[in-house]
């Protein structure tokens, strides 16, 4: 069990998920728990309901995981995959509502500090506008 | 409701048919609005539902649409993987207990929980609410394919609001919604196959 929330990145592209996770392991090393995903089943820009739950597994924690998302494709999956995991770990899984990068970012820093779910997806959405 | 093996593998060849057939057409439509992957993805869902055929027809009816739903949801990769695979999901749970009309009503309702839109927003949902409609006002099955049409039809001057097209904002008018023209296709695979015993 790790004491802080995990983090995915879920983009369309495997180099934008990559670079985003690069970012955010530079920002609070091995804290957190991360994972990432990219690219639809048959590795075109995209994204995968099985990548993500895998990636969901990779990052686990009893915290939760917070998902940071690209598009509305991104978005969509990772709410399904989240249900897919089945009660009650799908509880524990949150899809922000923030920019990928910069969501990621703030999301990590708060979740190295061993903030809630819930703070740690605010942080993030504090990013958004509206 | 039950259909037999060989109803439930000539709906699975037909709808998975037209919308390979449809594939190019539906990439173009996305084109234009989104980002181009509608055809290429709903192909790529189509197939493999298409390699569980066998699997798939000696099931019953709400057993396979939960197979099919699965399939889709991991498979096709775009939104519309979610939104077509809660579509699948979401009648093999409610239309056991349901007539077919309100079973897809609320199939429908899960659709636009999922994909967090409604009615009028140039999505797959203003072709889906006006087959609700018309299947519990007790239209003809032989004119579900019009109704179909014209709704997905009347999607083109519209302005999208929800969607990758939502972007665009002005620009998506004057083209047709790809995710309203897939369901029309599947719903005339769908009628074409069963006619009246749908």
């Amino acid at each position: 069990m790790t004491r802080n929330v995990g983090i995915v990145i879920v983009s369309h592209s495997p180099l934008v998920a990559e670079g985003a996770a690069d970012m955010v392991r530079q920002m609070v090393g091995d804290e957190v728990p991360l994972a990432w995903c990219g690219g639809d089943p048959s590795g075109g820009l995209g994204t995968s309901v099985q990548a993500i739950m895998d990636a969901i597994e990779r990052a686990w924690s009893d915290k939760g995981v917070a998902i940071l998302v690209d598009l509305g494709g991104a978005e969509t999956n990772s709410e399904m995959a989240a249900e897919m995991l089945g009660s009650p770990r799908s509880e524990k899984v949150v899809v922000c509502n923030a920019p990928i990068v910069e969501g990621a970012i703030m999301a990590a820093t708060e979740a190295s500090g061993g903030a809630s779910l819930a703070e740690v997806r605010a942080t993030a959405q504090e990013l958004s506008p509206g | 409701m039950s259909l037999s093996p060989e109803q439930l593998g000539a709906l699975i060849d037909n709808v998975t048919a037209d919308i390979i057939a449809h594939a190019d057409e539906l990439t173009a439509l996305d084109s234009a609005i989104g980002d181009a992957d509608h055809g290429i993805n709903m192909k790529r869902g189509a197939e493999a539902v298409r390699a569980e055929r066998e699997a798939l027809t000696v099931k019953p009816v709400s057993d396979a649409l939960k197979a099919i739903g699965t399939r889709l949801v991991m498979t096709v990769g775009g939104a519309s993987g979610p939104l077509y695979g809660t579509l699948a999901l979401s009648l093999a749970k409610e239309w056991p207990g349901n007539a077919f009309p309100e079973a897809l009503g609320k199939a429908t309702d899960a659709v636009a929980a999922r994909g967090k839109s409604n009615i009028g927003q140039k999505t797959m949902l203003d072709v889906l609410y006006p087959l609700v409609a018309a299947l519990k006002s007790g239209t003809p099955v032989a004119e579900i394919p019009a109704v179909a049409d014209r709704a997905a039809e009347a999607t083109i001057p519209v302005k999208a609001t929800r969607g990758r097209a939502s972007f665009l904002g002005d620009r998506s008018i004057g083209h047709m919604d790809p995710g309203a023209r897939s369901v029309a296709l599947i719903a005339t695979a769908i009628v074409r196959t069963l006619g009246d015993k749908s």
